[in-house]
């Protein structure tokens, strides 16, 4: 039984709750909602001045490569939640500070896993989510090579045609 | 023999699809692990939220076992783990320091004020940069550190009093003997 309390900034965490904290849940949410907006709001993130469109180019593709942990199916470039902007803030300090795309991606990952990568690193842990689906077709491919095989190694299941049928056949043809 | 493969290789792959997925049924996506288990806390400093002058280092609570609890006003599920927290803080088997994260802090006092306040202090990082420090992705989150500084365990999300009573008391009771 999953509740979603998540409030507009994303990073507010559903919980598993028992019905009665679920109630519960639901009236603080519905109370929250009719608080004004600037009450228990999460501070957001201050606008970076953009100044070099050589480094804006380069946050631009190095944001897409990343994922927002809190709408996990999105990138760090498309996500509103919150923590995307405080990541997108980290990922533009560090370039600015003269770090290369790979220790940025590095600096992540020591604090998110390879979760936060969206093309994860080949590695003893991973191997299976790359190579698993050529697996898979390999597999795959074996069973309609070994059927084919089979199909063809096996007497044509039609028996030949005696005088008799030929004569039939050409009858009804002609007719 | 042959024969007997024909129908059990099929049987083994069709259970192996279903225990597959039936784990992925009572697996939580959104329950990753820490990278930073079993990794000293990352040494940060930050103004304390009810006095802004005075900081908190990582490095001042060497030598106890403590657990560090992100919170924020704005977050709902810390108001379902907050009554559990309570009563760990009423116990007085560890300290607990507040991360407030991302809050304002008369926002942040005035939530303390209205539920109580069980933290032995709490520090306030308004920016968000400590938390991606610690590999925050949302909160409520609670770390459990040990007497060398090691975080030993994260939470990721509310604790509930389950939580609380099997799995992080007996590792906090674990790390104070050690």
């Amino acid at each position: 039984m999953t509740t979603s309390t998540r409030t507009s900034n994303g990073a507010d965490r559903g919980a598993f709750l028992p019905g009665k904290a679920r109630q519960w849940v639901t009236l603080v949410i519905c109370a929250s909602l009719l608080a004004a907006g600037s009450l228990f709001a999460q501070t957001p993130t201050p606008e970076m001045p953009r100044m070099n469109p050589e480094l804006e180019a380069r946050l631009k593709k190095l944001e897409t490569e990343l994922r927002c942990l809190v709408c996990q199916n999105q990138t760090l470039a498309e996500s509103p939640a919150g923590l995307a902007g405080d990541l997108r803030r980290e990922v533009r300090l560090l370039a600015e500070s003269g770090k290369s795309d790979s220790e940025i991606k590095e600096h992540l990952k020591a604090r998110y896993g390879d979760f936060v990568l969206y093309r994860p690193a080949l590695g003893t842990r991973t191997w299976l989510l790359w190579f698993g689906p050529f697996v898979l077709l390999a597999g795959g491919a074996m069973v309609v090579v070994v059927i084919a095989r089979r199909v063809r190694a096996t007497p044509a299941a039609t028996p030949a045609l005696n005088q008799e049928d030929r004569d039939r056949a050409s009858k009804l043809l002609d007719d | 023999m042959v024969r007997a493969w024909r129908y059990l290789l099929p049987l083994a792959v069709f259970f192996g699809l279903v225990w597959f997925m039936w784990k992925g049924l009572s697996l939580n996506p959104r329950d990753l692990p820490s990278a930073l288990i079993d990794k000293p806390v990352p040494a940060f400093s930050l103004p304390q939220l009810h006095d802004k002058t005075k900081m908190l280092n990582a490095a001042d609570m060497k030598g106890k076992v403590w657990l560090l609890n992100v919170w924020a006003s704005w977050c709902v599920s810390c108001r379902y783990e907050h009554p559990v927290l309570t009563a760990l803080a009423r116990k007085g088997v560890v300290p607990i320091v507040g991360f407030n994260w991302k809050d304002k802090p008369e926002d942040a006092k005035a939530w303390l004020v209205k539920f109580g306040d069980p933290y032995l202090l709490s520090v306030s990082d308004l920016e968000g940069r400590v938390a991606i420090d610690l590999g925050v992705y949302g909160a409520p989150e609670t770390f459990v550190i040990d007497k060398a500084g090691m975080i030993r365990y994260k939470n990721a999300g509310p604790i509930s009093e389950e939580i609380m009573n099997e799995t992080l008391l007996p590792l906090i009771q674990g790390l104070n003997k050690s």
